[in-house]
């Protein structure tokens, strides 16, 4: 009996780690992304130590992530501790979209970075935005993972 | 709305049992080619070889000929016969066809003429036979400069044309459309103008800054395009005559998705600030700007009707993508698009009867067409990527640009301009010498 109950336990637990296992490998085909906002680091690059230079975006959506916030409110501090530094935030898009509307995209996904910069503080003197729509993607490829890569707004410093 | 059937249909009725005994009808898909013969037009004696780059151009009438035949067959509508089963020389066959020898091939049409080169000076006429009803349907004589001889080809294509068809033609027309090369990561971006048929392909910027969305004005040889000039991506006019090129207003901000207005007096098109795009309008001549609409929202992708009264254009206001017409000074504004999926791009037919546009859904792209108040919607082509519509000057062919999947280097990336009819057949690749996109129909060139 005993030796029954230990086997159906086992199962179970074969059942349980095939279903994790089927998750995982889901997710790492799409590489690293919480609905479609990628939450992975190959594409950051860092403004200072700790200050990584980009945030992104859902399709179609210009709404910061708890994560992007994080990333932003560090930059904030990184600008208040460098007061001379000025910035461009460059706001862009995935392939998957008309390019017009890809260009007005990019610019609220800058513009979304920039307002949040200067609430916590740094003046919209010096935070400067340009959207470059498509145009530059930082992955060739044309899947979910590379557009979620693609769909970001840089911080770039100016001066 | 019978009323005005009822007329187009006497009209019809009219002008076909009044002029024409073959006619071709372009409203539907047409799978039955017309059968055309095309003469190669007879070279006068004396007349002189025409120098052109590195080519000598010895018969310029048989040139002619091929490029009218190129054009016939790209329209989808003729099918130009092979010249191997022409019996009747080129230079009788201009004076007086034996149609019994051109029924023979099954031509229904046969084009004939004559051309004669000097100096400084060519003189091409050309005629236009029903070769069933044993007639003449058509005679003219163009004198030009020799260089020039392309754009006869054209005009008499574009003359043939509207004679079997009814409706004015489109060959003697250019595109404007950006160059493409390099890594699409770095993609490097000129303004190039071709003839309509891809020959003449000239770049009118070095590629120094990002160009995009070139659009024809549709009086005269302006541009209107963005580029990214000194970093700030701007609108710009640029006049290809001149060369001449200056910045659209003094706005604060990126303006981009610019139109000419049907008069070509004015450009509309988007000004973003903020996180925010509107639709202005600037008055080229006097540099008034209007503010057209005014909506937290993006506004976009503005083009006129061609009587200049609508705007559609491009919003989000609902929440996603969709397109929007209203009075040319902003108010009235209504959603047209209910379908299921984003639509972008819409651009009204210069004969006012319709709006193309680009529709996104299921991870598919789609140019289609509808009527002006979003009924009556007809998907054209579906691939994976593909937008930007514009029309041939009488309304029948849309010019569209679409791209290719890549891997993450990049492998397999093109992007490509490629046309179709209206009726959603006749799908063709536009060949370049680089890869291309946004590509812009221009007005006849000859009115």
């Amino acid at each position: 009996m005993v030796l029954a109950r230990n086997l159906r336990k086992t199962f179970l637990i074969i059942l349980a780690s095939l279903a994790l296992s089927a998750c995982a490998s889901t997710s790492k085909q799409s590489g690293k992304m919480a609905g479609d906002v990628y939450t992975g680091t190959e594409t950051v690059e860092f403004l200072a130590t700790g200050v990584k230079d980009r945030v992104f975006f859902a399709t179609n959506k210009t709404t910061l992530t708890t994560a992007s916030r994080d990333t932003l409110r560090k930059q904030a501090a990184w600008m208040r501790k460098n007061s001379k530094i000025t910035v461009s935030v460059e706001g862009h898009a995935d392939e998957r979209g008309t390019r017009e509307y890809n260009l007005a995209l990019g610019e609220r996904r800058a513009n979304a970075v920039k307002d949040y910069l200067m609430t916590y503080g740094i003046s919209g003197n010096r935070i400067s935005v340009i959207s470059y729509g498509k145009e530059r993607p930082v992955n060739s490829g044309s899947s979910p993972l590379a557009w979620s890569q693609n769909r970001r707004s840089v911080t770039v410093k100016a001066n | 709305m019978k009323k005005i059937i009822l007329i187009i249909f006497y009209l019809f009725i009219f002008k076909s049992s009044a002029i024409a005994l073959i006619e071709v009808d372009i409203t539907r898909g047409n799978l039955d080619p017309l059968p055309v013969a095309v003469s190669p037009l007879y070279l006068e004696p004396g007349s002189k070889s025409i120098k052109q780059k590195d080519k000598n151009i010895k018969n310029v009438g048989e040139e002619i000929s091929k490029v009218i035949e190129e054009n016939f067959k790209r329209s989808g509508l003729f099918n130009p016969l092979k010249k191997d089963s022409f019996v009747q020389s080129p230079e009788i066959a201009h004076v007086k066809p034996r149609f019994e020898d051109w029924k023979l091939i099954k031509a229904q049409a046969l084009v004939t003429g004559k051309v004669k080169v000097s100096e400084d000076k060519l003189r091409i006429e050309f005629r236009l036979w029903d070769v069933v009803a044993a007639k003449e349907m058509l005679a003219l004589a163009f004198s030009t400069t020799p260089d020039n001889w392309r754009r006869v080809a054209h005009m008499i294509s574009d003359k043939i044309y509207q004679r079997l068809t009814g409706e004015e033609g489109y060959f003697d027309t250019r595109i404007i459309y950006v160059s493409e090369t390099g890594p699409k990561t770095q993609r490097l971006k000129k303004l190039a103008i071709m003839d309509q048929d891809g020959a003449n392909i000239k770049y009118l910027t070095l590629g120094n800054e990002l160009v995009l969305t070139p659009r024809f004005s549709p009086k005269n040889q302006l541009v209107t395009y963005l580029s990214y000039f000194r970093n700030l991506p701007r609108v710009y006019l640029l006049d290809i005559e001149t060369g001449i090129q200056e910045v659209v207003g003094d706005f604060p901000g990126m303006t981009f998705a610019p139109r000419f207005s049907p008069d070509g007096k004015k450009i509309i098109m988007s000004f973003a600030k903020d996180g925010n795009s509107d639709i202005y309008t600037m008055n080229i001549d006097s540099r008034v700007v209007e503010k057209i609409t005014d909506h937290s929202s993006i506004d976009t992708s503005p083009s006129y009707s061609p009587d200049g009264k609508y705007i559609c254009f491009n919003s989000d206001r609902s929440g996603l993508q969709q397109i929007y017409v209203m009075r040319s000074d902003g108010t009235n504004v209504k959603r047209v698009t209910f379908g299921k999926g984003l639509y972008g791009t819409p651009v009204w037919s210069p004969r006012g009867d319709l709006i193309a546009f680009t529709k996104v859904r299921n991870g598919k792209f789609y140019i289609g067409v509808m009527r002006p108040d979003g009924s009556g919607e007809r998907l054209l082509t579906e691939n994976f990527y593909q937008e930007a519509p514009s029309w041939s000057p009488n309304g029948r062919v849309l010019i569209f640009y679409r791209e290719t999947k890549s891997n993450e280097k990049g492998e397999g990336f093109s992007a490509k301009l490629w046309s179709i009819d209206l009726t959603g057949y006749n799908e063709r690749l536009i060949e370049t010498e680089t890869d291309g996109s946004d590509p812009s129909w221009s007005s006849l060139l000859s009115k």
